[in-house]
């Protein structure tokens, strides 16, 4: 006892010390107050054209790889605009603005043919690499064609390889045997300034695949295919000083950049640094103090953090939507989850609003899903919830009469699975625990390394074997459509033997020719409104407990101008844009 | 009367002088006479004295959580800030309803985890205590008094297990133990399975110090009288040889449980031990390491059950060893 209340005592006399630092004075490296609760999102905190000074990330991650064509982690896709351009890239604009796309190297966002399957795309004059050659339509072909050279180039998004190339013929540029390693026949270059994609079939979200990093280009004489990573050549507004993996990142100016062939950045800041750090409770205090600006990885503060950012430092808080929505999934290999009522059974029987603490409450967690359609994405409808889901508690009574029609009134035995590095998973699989057991389901938690999650419950397989009737999991979309979003966990031919993501094993006829008609769709408004006729057959499938639609809480340190969340990078801001008052 | 004592301190020799008039001269048994020296011993008596009362904790811990607190995996989330998942009142939710505070994010009741959490502890320290004193003397006895290559072999066995990694090989072991084994299931097989190890890697610390002492007393007049008189091998090693070696294995034993209670808190803290919702003292710590600078106070009471138990059971267990082998270093 007593010595506990010494401990409690110094903590919060840290605590109050440090968040008043924050708050008020705007901590050593900060000047000024914050912007305010929220004032990055859905509008610009801070618009600002001042240059200058230096704009210092901090991170506990570094990314996968910089390479373009390998990095897949959405800071390193929203961080490589620093250096890569793309021929199209999300619009520099608040919340929903991002989810469309605006030209970047091409003058325009392409011309469609009839057919829907080719586009043609004109380069803009005055685009240059860093050593002031200019950018060419070949050098991106070869960027889009590394991506086929699995071997080396592994890791990254194949979306534009899938939609080009579905049966992958081609063997990528290192054992290509033309000369001009250019042999990929779907991507043809006339000539320098132009460059036209053939696809085997239409499909409406491919200018956000060509938005992604890896279709951007790449200069053959500098590949160093797997080394590519340590020293990407730029042809953006920064260029690579120095990187030590996980160390430190330095980026400065690129001075053969050419404002005027670039609608989309701002390059504001003279210097860009990023530190690479181990723990994410001194992460959050450096930040609070005011020495870094903001968290590349931009994955919510820890609780302490939070804690001390939302008591004493609201105003230097955001609190967007990422794009994911955290669920269990019910896979339909392990019985009785076999049987729609019991899958039922143990939606009713949850404790929502428990599980929605579980996540971190409403605003670290995020708001109570009701469906497997992010708000962040077209086709997204509030008022759809056809489990009762948004009320929060568990509905006993009726979660009783599903199991009668399961054939288990009395309830069954099942298994959690659960990531044993995300305490706020585990949090969830043990709430789901407690009120699973209210009405009969006796659910054993089973935590099991994270690392190793494609093999574990993403190898239908041993998810059988094992007899995880529930996995607890999350996912984000690669671009905000119902493609990117919906097409891998709800699509039955995505069902593959590891990394698998459709869970549940959702193998539905119409629920696949729903995904075909709406990829086919170029009207994203037309696409929407069938991505929403999936997830209501998802959801009456009842092979998802949607948890919330996730939102975070991140750090905006009172230097920085020009900040807004974006959708199409998961609620991080736009890195592109941000400033720094010196 | 009080001279042939020469390890009695000043306070022991009143005592004695006082007893003199009373009972002159009584035999008093060996155990008699270690009860008496324990009895003087404060510490070693405080120490038994907290032991006693953790096992009664243990045992009724039902009927303690019905009284004080709350059922132990009920959730209270009306406890906790929805926004920051940290107990609403100060000093961890502390109150008069939940005496120890609540679990950050769900509300659970500190006081009755920490209570149950004393069951799953003690019954894997104590079970785990027998196992290894169990195979220890039997086999410890059998190496010290044959010899020759059953010693060796019991030997290298030994010295084998002890240089064995058993904290890596219990982690790994856990992994991929079924749900259901034995008639048991979750948490009942991980417990099962933990008292198991650890009872097996415990037993050569009870089987060397068994062997030693049986190699000195098979040598010695009445074990030589009896087998004289034609007395069994059983007969030697289980009716004389054992009564004498019941003092170094209390001794042992009692210094065993604490360890086990630690290893066990190790395991639990590192995801081995008891499975969710069953509370146990390693688990909750290892869930507190979240928590630690936005609710400090989840860490002190399981941190301070662990403490308390293990620095009991030393006392005790150093009172105990003193009592009955005074001639021993202190």
């Amino acid at each position: 006892m007593a010595a506990g209340a010494t401990l409690a005592v110094a903590t919060l006399v840290a605590v109050t010390a440090c968040g008043g630092g924050g708050g008020s004075k705007g901590g050593g490296g900060g000047g000024g107050k914050g912007a305010g609760f929220n004032a990055g999102v859905e509008k610009v905190a801070g618009p600002s054209d001042k240059k200058g000074g230096e704009l210092k990330y901090i991170a506990t991650q570094d990314a996968d790889s910089w390479d373009p064509q390998r990095g897949y982690y959405g800071f390193a896709w929203d961080f490589m605009r620093y250096y890569t351009r793309t021929l199209v890239t999300p619009k520099p604009g608040p919340g929903a603005e991002s989810r469309t796309v605006v030209p970047d190297l091409a003058t325009d966002t392409g011309k469609m043919s009839a057919d829907k399957k080719t586009y043609t795309f004109t380069l803009r004059p005055g685009i240059t690499w860093e050593d002031g050659k200019p950018v060419t339509s070949q050098d991106v072909k070869y960027g889009i064609e590394r991506t086929w050279a699995q071997d080396k180039i592994s890791g990254g998004p194949t979306w534009v390889m899938q939609v080009l190339d579905p049966d992958k013929k081609y063997k990528g540029p290192y054992k290509d045997e033309s000369k001009d390693k250019l042999g990929l026949a779907q991507i043809e270059t006339p000539d320098a300034k132009t460059i036209s994609f053939h696809l085997a079939k239409p499909n409406g979200d491919f200018l956000q695949m060509l938005a992604i990093p890896a279709a951007a280009p790449v200069r053959q004489d500098m590949d160093k295919a797997e080394k590519y990573a340590l020293r990407p050549f730029s042809n953006g507004p920064y260029k690579f000083e120095s990187y030590a993996p996980n160390k430190s990142l330095v980026l400065v100016r690129n001075d053969k950049w050419n404002k005027d062939s670039d609608a989309v950045r701002k390059a504001l800041p003279d210097k860009i640094s990023v530190k690479f750090t181990t723990n994410a409770d001194a992460m959050d205090s450096d930040l609070i103090a005011g020495n870094y600006d903001l968290d590349l990885n931009a994955t919510g503060m820890g609780s302490a953090g939070r804690q001390k950012a939302l008591q004493s430092a609201k105003a230097n808080v955001d609190n967007p939507l990422t794009g994911f929505i955290r669920y269990a999934a019910f896979p339909q290999s392990v019985a009785p989850f076999d049987n729609i009522h019991c899958r039922k059974a143990a939606i009713l029987g949850a404790d929502h609003t428990s599980l929605q603490t579980a996540r971190g409450g409403p605003e670290a967690g995020g708001d109570i899903g009701t469906g497997m359609l992010p708000p962040a994405i077209q086709g997204f409808e509030k008022s759809f919830d056809p489990y009762g889901i948004a009320q929060g508690k568990a509905d006993e009574a009726k979660a009783k009469e599903e199991l009668k029609a399961c054939g288990k009134p009395d309830g069954f035995k099942t298994t959690i699975a659960v990531r044993n590095n995300k305490p706020q998973e585990i949090a969830t699989a043990e709430s789901l625990q407690a009120s699973l057991k209210k009405i009969g389901i006796d659910a054993q938690v089973d935590p099991y390394d994270g690392a190793q999650y494609s093999t574990v419950i993403g190898a239908p397989k041993n998810v059988k074997a094992k007899g995880y009737g529930i996995i607890v999991m999350g996912w984000g979309a690669d671009f905000p459509s119902g493609q990117g979003y919906l097409q891998p966990v709800v699509d039955g031919r995505f069902i593959q033997e590891s990394a698998n993501q459709n869970y549940p094993e959702i193998n539905d006829p119409a629920i696949n020719k729903l995904m075909d008609d709406a990829i086919a769709e170029t009207d994203p408004v037309k696409a929407g409104k069938i991505y929403q006729e999936a997830n209501k057959k998802v959801m009456e499938g009842a092979y998802y407990l949607p948890f919330t639609y996730e939102k975070n809480i991140i750090w905006r340190s009172s230097r920085l101008t020009n900040v807004y969340t974006t959708d199409a990078y998961n609620g991080r801001y736009d890195y592109s844009a941000l400033g720094v008052v010196k | 009367m009080t001279a042939p004592l020469p390890d009695t301190s000043a306070a022991g020799a009143v005592d004695v002088v006082a007893d003199a008039p009373v009972k002159a001269i009584e035999g008093r048994s060996p155990w008699r006479i270690a009860w008496n020296r324990l009895k003087r011993d404060r510490l070693a008596l405080a120490g038994g004295i907290v032991v006693l009362l953790l096992i009664l904790v243990a045992v009724f811990a039902p009927l303690i959580v019905d009284l004080l607190g709350h059922p132990p995996n009920e959730y209270h989330e009306d406890q906790i800030d929805p926004l920051l998942g940290t107990p609403k009142e100060a000093w961890g939710g502390m109150n008069g309803d939940f005496l120890f505070g609540v679990e950050p994010v769900n509300g659970r009741d500190v006081f009755s985890r920490v209570v149950y959490g004393a069951r799953v502890s003690l019954l894997v320290a104590f079970l785990a205590a027998v196992v290894a004193v169990a195979i220890g003397t039997v086999l410890g006895i059998v190496a010290g008094y044959f010899g020759g290559w059953v010693d060796t072999l019991v030997s290298r066995v030994m010295d084998a297990l002890l240089a064995f990694p058993q904290l890596l090989f219990i982690i790994a072991l856990v992994s991929v133990v079924p749900n259901e084994l034995w008639g048991l299931s979750g948490s009942g097989v991980r417990m099962a399975v933990l008292i198991a190890v650890i009872g097996f890697f415990g037993w050569p610390y009870v089987g060397r110090i068994v062997r030693g002492q049986t190699l000195s007393l098979r040598e010695r007049e009445y074990v030589e009288a009896a087998r004289s008189l034609g007395a069994g091998r059983t007969y030697i090693l289980f009716r004389e040889l054992l009564p004498n070696l019941v003092a170094p294995i209390t001794v042992y034993a009692t210094l065993m449980i604490p360890t086990n209670v630690l290893t066990e808190a190790a395991l639990s803290f590192l995801g081995a031990g008891v499975k969710s919702p069953t509370s146990s003292w390693g688990q909750m710590l290892s869930k507190a390491v979240n928590t630690y600078e936005s609710d400090p106070m989840f860490m002190v009471f399981p941190g301070l059950a662990i403490f308390v138990t293990v620095l009991a059971f030393n006392l005790f267990g150093d009172g105990v060893r003193d009592a009955l082998d005074p001639k021993g270093s202190r």
